[in-house]
């Protein structure tokens, strides 16, 4: 299951954010020839979540990471907001979906790429660059990465 | 004020804070009666000497020419001149407010407050818990009085929203989201529809039991003269406005809003010097549940709103059958669903049939948001906690004019982010 690099191997006293960012900044960190990286952390109790934190919600510590890119999921939820704030896509299609990954259920949340689905359709992750404007929105542009993982529908045909 | 120095107060660490490895599910009893099954619960401090709150006020909600320095002081004037108390009696002042820096470049507004309301040297803090900044200043306001620290503690929140246009409140408010939810421009009406839609079909509830939630908190309003909306809508009104977040439209969101509330608390053993008739806070916690909304095992159920409903009626030495009026946050139509089963007034997936079958109208088996709720009444971020509980005073004190309900025990759900954290709030009629 640990089919990136060790997570021991991170400073631990990095914040969560500042994880996120970092293993979500592919482009930058990886030789372009890679692919990106859809990171969850793995932890010694057998659970998975995205995104990465210190320590699994019980408290065990973390021993690997994931990448979702290599897997599909299925829509738990999904919604379509009209009013988007500053620098978002209007309509903004949103889902949270559930990966099974090994016999163990987590879920992450992400744009799709169309607003054509149902609950329990298959999707799968596919990179985009920048998700929003960074520069639109209230946040800081640099405390926190742009680009992330959009959800696909899967052609059953 | 002087106090009863041998009266037996509560700590401010025992009792506020939630279990943590309780099941999170609130009772399921079809009776409404809460789980007892909590571990680590408060001790039932109904012997002790309480703490009571003496005095309530709000400003009008709405849009506002005022700026929040203003907002705050008006509602504080109110408040002391509610209970007949000066300004210089305040030990403790707080200020509930999510967001001021951010919505009009102001910050230390607490202090500011002390010096126009005549407090100073009162001690000022600010809280800010989100959109449920009021209900943790509650429970900062109880500390202060159950710990000995503070004998006349006043509680203002406020915030001021409405200079903004709706994209920018709306990334303000999206700004407590988790990095990761945040560059996908995931915003709190979003989590409302894909909550929605969750439950819409996990308990194959009708649409338009979402509509009701509006339709029962907009009449209302109607009658309470502080809130931005006083004016009734329909069904069809609801169902056929504009989507905002697909389910869910205009209908089931609440305004943007400028406005402020207050409360004045001392220990009951002194309450009776101010005046005949206060109510007490017999029971109170928080709980937060995770920060990222999408690791929950199951989006339709707020753990927070369990495990702080199930401490607050533990520590109150209720059930939800007790509970005769109640303020939920109904930032959006949904929530209010939500909190009515978490808190155990319904079993899980059975909460939608409440508002369509009249038992949380008016007059009902348990009302809910008489005020007309963050829907009607409007949801200045800071103030809305507080609002809660100055209606539940007037519920139980018989204050509350053509909104009158016969109340003895009311509660009050103050939910903030997306159920991130959370405080519940029991009021109840003093001795």
């Amino acid at each position: 299951m640990s089919d990136t690099s060790d997570a021991e191997t991170d400073d631990e006293s990095e914040s969560p954010v500042s994880e996120a960012a970092e293993s979500e900044s592919p482009v930058s960190e990886a030789a372009e020839s890679e692919s990106p990286v859809f990171e969850a952390a793995e932890y010694a109790d057998g659970t998975i979540t995205y995104p990465p934190h210190p320590v699994s919600p019980d408290g065990a510590e973390r021993v690997g990471t994931v990448d979702l890119a290599e897997h599909t999921a299925e829509v738990v939820t999904w919604t379509t907001a009209t009013a988007t704030p500053p620098g978002v896509r209007e309509p903004n299609h949103l889902a949270i979906v559930a990966f099974e990954v090994d016999g163990t259920e987590m879920r992450a949340l992400g744009q799709l790429t169309d607003g054509d689905v149902e609950i329990g359709d298959e999707v799968r992750p596919v990179y985009a660059s920048e998700l929003r404007d960074p520069e639109a929105g209230i946040r800081e542009p640099a405390s926190q990465s742009w680009d992330g993982f959009q959800f696909e529908p899967v052609d059953e045909s | 004020m002087e106090r009863d120095s041998t009266a037996s107060v509560p700590t401010a660490t025992d009792g506020g804070s939630a279990s943590g490895d309780t099941d999170r599910s609130a009772s399921g009893d079809t009776d409404g009666s809460a789980s007892t099954s909590v571990t680590g619960s408060p001790q039932n401090r109904t012997g002790a000497d309480r703490v009571a709150v003496i005095a309530a006020s709000m400003t009008q909600f709405g849009q506002r020419d005022a700026w929040l320095q203003s907002l705050l002081a008006e509602a504080g004037q109110a408040c002391l001149a509610d209970a007949g108390v000066a300004a210089d009696e305040v030990e403790h002042l707080y200020v509930s407010n999510m967001a001021s820096g951010e919505f009009e470049g102001q910050t230390g507004a607490p202090n500011a407050l002390a010096h126009d309301l005549g407090a100073v040297p009162a001690y000022t803090a600010r809280i800010d818990q989100t959109s449920s900044s009021g209900g943790a200043g509650i429970y900062a306001a109880w500390q202060s009085v159950a710990s000995g620290a503070s004998d006349c503690t006043l509680l203002v929140g406020g915030e001021k929203m409405t200079h903004r246009s709706t994209a920018e409140a709306t990334d303000v408010i999206a700004s407590l989201t988790h990095p990761v939810e945040y560059k996908h421009g995931v915003t709190l009406p979003s989590f409302a529809g894909l909550t929605a839609r969750a439950y819409l079909d996990q308990y194959d509830a009708p649409r338009e039991s979402l509509a009701d939630v509006a339709v029962k908190n907009h009449a209302n309003g109607v009658d309470n003269p502080h809130a931005q909306f006083r004016k009734e809508v329909d069904r069809e009104t609801v169902l056929e406005s504009p989507i905002v977040a697909d389910p869910l439209r205009l209908y089931d969101f609440c305004p943007i809003t400028d406005g402020s509330a207050a409360l004045l608390f001392c220990p009951e053993s002194v309450a009776a010097d101010y005046t005949d008739e206060y109510v007490v806070v017999s029971g109170i916690a928080g709980a937060t549940d995770t920060h990222v909304v999408h690791e929950r095992t199951d989006p339709t159920t707020m753990g927070g709103v369990v495990d702080s409903g199930r401490a607050a009626f533990e520590m109150a030495d209720r059930t939800p059958s007790d509970v005769d009026v109640a303020e939920l946050h109904d930032m959006f139509t949904i929530l209010e669903l939500l909190q009515f089963e978490d808190l155990g007034f319904a079993e899980k997936g059975a909460g939608w049939r409440a508002a369509a079958s009249g038992r949380t109208a008016r007059d009902g088996e348990i009302p809910v948001n008489t005020s007309g709720g963050l829907k009607s009444k409007g949801h200045p971020l800071g103030a809305s906690g507080v609002a809660q509980a100055v209606e539940v005073y007037e519920q139980l004190l018989g204050e509350a004019g053509p909104r009158q309900v016969d109340a003895d025990v009311g509660l009050a759900c103050n939910v903030g982010g997306f159920g991130n954290c959370v405080t519940t709030t029991i009021l109840e009629v003093g001795a």
